[in-house]
């Protein structure tokens, strides 16, 4: 099978846009709100859930054959558990401050919904190289909503801007600190929980306008 | 041993100032997809009550005689360092897993009518993010046995509150006109943010 012919680049695609995890799936709210209060949380969560998406689809589709379908939900959550302890302890291995930052939320990767959805719905029915292209779509979907969240966030409920680096994270840009005294205010609200749910309201609104979707009630 | 306003403090905070789905987002997916129904909100918001106030416990039974640092010193001492930590994940989830499905095995045996209401929801409650959240906010905060049975308990009860609350909003806006787009999840979002507000009203209260 060639890598990058039309099926394939569907497969990448579509999670992104029209059939995104997130706004149009419905998966994987609940750490989507938790990391996004900064920019850079969003990120690393974005890649460690990445990493966790292919890997269990990849992994799944190869023994696809030899699970028995009325335990196949414990042998997705141990092979889902197994490879976000992995990602647990790589990231207190080499990025303790973000670690301690993401507390349970790595570990909540296990529950979201997104990498159980995608391996029932995908990983079991095709091949390994799909099952990789379909993780790696809909980790980025996931991603690009959480970073857009993130982003407005952190820029308006907080005034920075901050990229992850090996320690706290690297302040790209902040607010000078003479639109303070001209009168600027951040909106503390955006950075409390209401906030989150707002914004990813608003997100999903602006994407399925984009997406040209819409569903009943 | 601490006094019973010591527990009611973790309960109250438990349900209403860091309520698991409004203020730290747990539990969002079957909170979303179930609350179009308020009957099987009120279905889903017991088995979580109950499968919470279960699990935790549990959990912390193996977190501190199993897993946590020099907590196999109860077999020998040479054990003092041994760290099992890393394993909290898998034995979490095989944990909830396993007694999601024995509860449910129990209800169908010994309660008919029980299972009958509950017992679509159940298999559900395995993968939601609030009971095992509930499990590894316990070992962070390092709550002792029986506030680890409260504190299940009362994020059980938080759990329901909202999804009650969010599913009767839902039923009285059924008619209204929502910009098409924003139907569905998108408006779900929108109200769950007013209700995460209306629950802010409570922090500070301080028993």
């Amino acid at each position: 099978m060639e890598l990058f012919n039309s099926e394939s680049k569907k497969i990448i695609s579509d999670p992104i846009n029209v059939n995104n995890p997130i706004s149009l799936q419905v998966l994987g709210i609940c750490s989507a709100l938790a990391v996004t209060i900064r920019l850079d949380q969003a990120i690393i969560m974005t890649l460690a859930v990445i990493f966790v998406l292919c890997s269990s689809n990849v992994i799944l589709s190869v023994i696809r054959n030899y699970i028995p379908t009325r335990v196949r939900i414990v042998i997705m959550l141990s092979v889902i558990a197994s490879l976000v302890s992995v990602v647990d302890e790589l990231l207190k291995a080499y990025l303790y401050d973000m670690s301690k930052q993401l507390s349970v939320f790595v570990g909540l990767i296990i529950t979201n919904c997104i990498i159980m959805g995608r391996a029932e719905a995908f990983a079991l029915k095709n091949g390994p190289s799909k099952a990789f292209l379909d993780g790696l779509g809909n980790g980025l979907g996931y991603g690009l909503i959480i970073i857009v969240v993130s982003f407005f966030r952190e820029l308006f409920g907080a005034g920075t801007i901050t990229l992850p680096d090996g320690g706290a994270g690297y302040v790209l840009w902040s607010i000078p600190e003479s639109w303070y005294a001209a009168g600027y205010e951040n909106i503390g609200l955006l950075v409390l929980s209401p906030g989150a749910f707002i914004i990813l309201g608003l997100v999903i609104w602006v994407q399925r306008e984009f997406a040209g979707v819409e569903e009943d009630a | 041993m601490y006094s019973l306003e010591h527990y009611l403090s973790i309960f109250t905070k438990a349900v209403f100032i860091e309520n698991i789905v409004l203020a730290y987002f747990l539990g969002l997916c079957s909170f979303l997809a179930i609350s179009k129904r308020i009957d099987a909100s009120v279905g889903i918001g017991l088995a979580v009550v109950v499968v919470l106030t279960i699990t935790a416990p549990i959990n912390w039974v193996l977190w501190e005689y199993l897993l946590a640092k020099g907590a196999l010193v109860w077999i020998s001492d040479d054990f003092i360092d041994t760290d099992l930590g890393f394993l909290k994940l898998i034995v979490f989830i095989s944990v909830i897993a396993a007694m999601v499905q024995l509860v449910e095995m129990f209800m169908e045996r010994f309660s008919q009518s029980l299972y009958n209401s509950l017992g679509i929801f159940l298999p559900l409650i395995a993968v939601n993010c609030s009971i095992l959240g509930g499990s590894l906010f316990m070992v962070e905060r390092e709550y002792t046995i029986s506030e680890t049975v409260v504190y299940g308990f009362g994020s059980g009860v938080g759990f329901f509150l909202a999804i009650v609350a969010l599913a009767s909003i839902r039923y009285r806006i059924r008619y209204s006109n929502i910009p098409p787009r924003l139907r569905g999840v998108g408006m779900a979002m929108l109200l769950t943010g007013l209700l995460s507000m209306a629950f802010m009203a409570f922090s500070g209260i301080d028993l």
